[in-house]
């Protein structure tokens, strides 16, 4: 009998198997699909602290950037899941914007965030194709990216105290006097010392399998995918400051307009875009993420792929001649407060959850992992999990 | 999918003859035998039809086999549907046919309608063209299957080899093998033995006399397939079942194959395998659906007897969404007589929906019908008569490439699965087959297999590669119009 069942074996629940058996803890994680089978596998790898303002999410960000790269160190190949700490770069629109973003930085200084002005002749120091008229920016060397489907599924494989059971779904939660002690699978009772809720965006329904609430729901981004390139184009014309500059990644870091902090908080139900563009290692370009919630509604929505589209071509005029190939959609699950549950259910106890990252899921998963193994064994937290508690959402309704 | 959704029958105000500036009342995608034989009727009806294709002239798949030097030579004798094509052309009567467009999205315009999105000619000009209804006659491409040395330069597939027909690449001189399985290997072998080439073989991995049975049940094709058999020997080209092309071997370019004897199931034989020198190697699987179109406007499919998905339709082939109708070899694979038969009973349906009468009208409908039932059932016989075996993957050596677009060997999709990658999709994410250029058109039925699946419907938002400026372009426009 395993010490813990952890239920997905998505980014979240590959990093809290991971670090539960790095205590020493045994682990069985099992999926109803292949590792990476959920939103894991249809976002993107962006690891941001830029993106967060002062507050729990950011403190979470700030550890689990340092975690990140305490993984990619720990193996050859940073961390066989194409770690790259390439920086980002937020561009203001404006001098009001620019005067805002730079606030913004002075109080993420505060937490820990390594923040650089550049000023709008700068800017072409760090991004040469960008386009010209944006008032500035602020760099930040900590933000990084990973591949998340190799991660997840490195991660899950990297503890041999960890066995992953892949085509198995949970039906239900074995439970004795209250207490679970272990999962009801489509093939057969699993059971354990504690239970990890890792459902992602489906955490809500593996809550309800225990009979309590999370209110966990899907707010679906799109993203597009380029060619693959290599350098940049020959037939360059956009005129961007820095043409000169000749060969090179068309794009360098993680690029993006301020307007994305003000979405990402937002609760507005409509259609927000603000494309961060970044290269990957195999040379495309990636181009995300809308925000929207429409359910669970894949059908393709040319109006935001357009919208997206055009975002990334007034950041980066040559884009516009490179080819769009693929396009893709995820659902990340969000709660209505916008930040991650992560916790002792104290309504059931045994069950811990680790789910609701909206759209940081990857970025925050080492924390979420370091901090569900540090609660099942007792250990002292090393963050205060409270502002994440899974009951918070009935004391507010009540 | 909605019932609000449902197209409402053009006839009245906005009626037939009377209709709205630039939007037509049908827009086929695909001027293959169903396309052209769904737009004859149509036209005729008196809507206003427009057929688009990405190639350079009307045919499909079917009637781009003759190359064009050949034709004016021997006029219709490699090409017995000939007189067919030219009845089909001349029934398309103002029907606008649009050439060189390529369609890489459709979708559904506000107030009913669909906006279906091309790029067009070699400069890709983007282009939209408005519908009331859509016909999706795209075809099937060729079902490729991963081996050594698939790569080289002179391995192509059965279809890239009638292209080399069609240019003008002269085949004389050039030494052919032709491999694969079912009965579109003989068509191939004999035009390009008629077209001069030295076919060094046919080879055929089922077993030879796979087709027989159902081939007695049809004298007509029966007759067909003594015909090809005939013309093959009269060229000295030998026909052995039983036997496939397990590797492609060569400096840069293609100089043999090795051919080996396999089993049931496609397992080579140990022993029993020959080299044969060729500098060309056509390879033919059989045909995938091109359903790109139908899953962006989230059509129902449903299964081939082969377990390939295909759109499902109704009768009258209706897909699952309103407004929306799909023949030929999108429905499954059925060869040039189905096809052309579909697009009949796909015209008649969208004739009858646009006017508000009801398809049953039609006094010819149950004798074609019962011909179309016919010939479905020939086409799933043939699919089963076919099938490919699983061991084709005993083939595969861990340098062998199975995405050709992202490079990627046989090895690393083996790691994925050691990873945890238990499905296809699992497999695409970790070690990257599917995700360049061609979208897992080439390699996705393999990684599938791999898989132990049967391959998924296609999931293409992007059909055809289109430029971040034209997708830009299209930001903010709140109404559709045809440009
Ligand atoms: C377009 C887009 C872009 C994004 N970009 C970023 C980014 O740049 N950076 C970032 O940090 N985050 C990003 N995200 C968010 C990130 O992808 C998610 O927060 C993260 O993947 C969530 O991981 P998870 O493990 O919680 O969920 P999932 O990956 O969905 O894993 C949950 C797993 O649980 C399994 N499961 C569910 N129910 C059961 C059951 N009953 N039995 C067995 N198994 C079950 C599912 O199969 C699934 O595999 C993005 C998301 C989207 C959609
Ligand atoms: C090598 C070979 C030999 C064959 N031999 C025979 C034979 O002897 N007898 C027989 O009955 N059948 C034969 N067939 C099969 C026959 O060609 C098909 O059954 C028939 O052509 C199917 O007709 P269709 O109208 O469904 O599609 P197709 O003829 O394939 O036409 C589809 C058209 O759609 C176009 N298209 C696809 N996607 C797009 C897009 N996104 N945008 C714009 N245009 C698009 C394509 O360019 C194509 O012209 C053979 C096929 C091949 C490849």
């Amino acid at each position: 009998m395993p010490d813990v069942v952890v239920i997905g074996a998505g980014m979240i629940g590959a990093a809290c198997a991971y670090y539960a058996a790095r205590e020493g803890l045994s682990v069985t994680l099992v999926d109803r699909g292949a590792v990476a089978a959920g939103t894991t596998g249809s976002g993107e790898g962006n690891i941001l602290v830029s993106d967060k303002e002062p507050g729990p999410e950011l403190d979470l960000a700030m550890l689990s950037c340092r975690l990140w790269t305490e993984l990619a160190s720990e193996a050859r190949e940073l961390g066989g899941f194409e770690y790259e700490p390439k920086g980002g770069l937020v561009v203001a629109e404006n001098d009001e914007v620019l005067r805002a973003l730079a606030e913004l930085a002075g109080h993420q200084e505060k937490s820990g965030v390594v923040t650089r002005a550049v000023a709008a002749d700068e800017l072409a120091d760090y991004e040469p194709h960008l386009a010209p008229g944006f008032a500035g920016g602020v760099f930040y060397p900590q933000d990084a990216q990973v591949q998340p489907m190799l991660a997840a599924a490195r991660l899950a494989r990297r503890r041999p105290s960890v066995t992953l059971r892949t085509g198995t779904e949970v039906t239900g939660l074995l439970t004795e006097r209250g207490r679970v002690t272990g999962v009801r699978t489509d093939a057969g009772d699993i059971p354990a010392g504690a239970v990890v809720n890792a459902g992602g965006t489906w955490g809500g329904e593996i809550a309800a399998l225990a009979g309590v609430d999370l209110p966990i729901m899907p707010r679906r981004g799109f993203i597009l995918v380029t060619e693959p390139l290599t350098g940049l184009p020959s037939h360059d014309a956009s005129g961007a400051p820095g043409s000169s500059v000749g060969s090179g990644p068309l794009v360098r870091h993680k690029v993006y307009t301020a307007a994305y902090v003000t979405n990402v908080a937002s609760d507005s139900a409509g259609l927000e875009t603000s494309a961060v563009v970044e290269a990957t290692q195999a040379g495309t370009v990636l181009i995300g993420a809308s925000r929207e919630r429409v359910g669970f509604d894949r059908t393709v929505s040319l109006p935001v792929l357009a919208r997206l589209a055009r975002q990334a071509v007034g950041l980066f005029p040559a884009l516009a001649d490179v080819r769009a190939i693929r396009a893709y959609c995820g659902f990340r699950p969000y709660c209505p407060d916008h930040l991650p549950v992560i916790g002792a259910d104290p309504r059931v106890p045994g069950l811990y959850h680790a789910c609701g990252h909206e759209g940081a899921g990857i970025g925050l998963a080492p924390v979420t992992g370091l901090l569900i193994a540090q609660l099942i064994t007792g250990a002292a937290p090393e963050l205060d999990p409270a502002p994440f508690r899974p009951d918070r959402f009935a004391e507010a309704a009540a | 999918m909605t019932a609000h959704d449902t197209p409402t029958p053009d006839a009245g105000g906005d009626g037939v003859g009377e209709r709205a500036v630039g939007r037509y009342d049908l827009v086929i995608v695909g001027a293959g035998p169903a396309g052209l034989a769904a737009a004859g009727v149509a036209a005729r009806a008196g809507l206003r039809v427009a057929v688009l294709d990405a190639g350079a002239r009307i045919g499909g798949q079917y009637f781009r086999q003759l190359p064009e030097g050949f034709r004016a030579a021997r006029p219709g004798a490699l090409h017995h549907g000939f007189s067919r094509f030219v009845r089909l052309r001349d029934a398309l009567g103002d029907a606008d046919i649009l050439l060189g467009h390529r369609v890489w999205a459709v979708e559904r315009g506000p107030g009913g309608g669909f906006a279906v999105h091309c790029l067009e000619g070699r400069e890709e000009r983007a282009r939209t063209v408005a519908a009331a209804r859509l016909l999706i006659a795209t075809g099937a491409h060729d079902r490729v299957l991963p081996f050594p040395g698939w790569d080289l330069p002179g391995v192509m597939t059965a279809g890239a080899a009638q292209a080399l027909l069609k240019g003008n690449l002269v085949m004389a001189g050039r030494r052919v093998v032709v491999a694969g399985t079912g009965p579109f290997l003989l068509p191939v072998a004999t035009s390009l033995a008629a077209a001069g080439a030295t076919v060094a073989g046919v080879f055929e991995a089922g077993g030879r006399f796979a087709l027989a049975p159902q081939a007695l049940a049809r004298p007509g094709k029966a007759a067909e397939a003594l015909a090809y058999g005939y013309r093959l020997a009269r060229h000295r080209v030998p026909y052995k079942g039983g036997r496939a092309v397990v590797a492609a071997h060569g400096d840069g370019e293609l100089t043999h194959v090795t051919v080996a004897k396999v089993d049931a199931d496609w397992r080579p034989y140990r022993g029993g395998q020959e080299t044969i020198e060729c500098d060309t190697l056509a390879v033919g699987y059989g045909f995938v659906p091109q359903l790109d179109l139908p899953a962006q406007l989230g059509c129902e499919t449903s299964r081939d007897a082969a377990g390939g998905p295909v759109a499902r339709v109704d009768r009258h082939m209706r897909t699952s969404v309103a407004g929306v109708y799909a023949a030929g070899e999108t429905t499954g694979v059925g060869g040039a007589d189905l096809a052309e038969l579909e697009g009949v009973i796909a015209g008649r349906a969208v004739v009858a929906d646009a006017l508000g009468t009801p398809v049953a009208g039609d006094p010819a409908d149950p004798r074609t019908e019962a011909r179309r039932r016919r010939l479905a059932g020939f086409a799933r016989a043939l699919l089963r008569a076919y099938p490919v075996g699983d061991g084709w993957t005993s083939w595969l050596h861990d340098d062998t490439l199975i995405c050709r677009c992202e490079e990627v060997p046989y090895g690393r999709v083996k790691e994925a699965r050691d990873l945890g990658a238990a499905d296809a999709r699992s497999i695409k994410l970790l070690a990257r087959p599917g995700m360049g250029w061609c979208q897992g058109r080439i390699c996705g039925e393999a990684v599938a297999r791999l898989a132990g699946e049967d391959p998924a419907p296609p999931r293409r938002p992007i059909a055809q590669p289109v430029s971040l400026g034209d997708l830009a372009a299209m930001d903010g426009r709140d109404e559709w119009k045809e440009t």
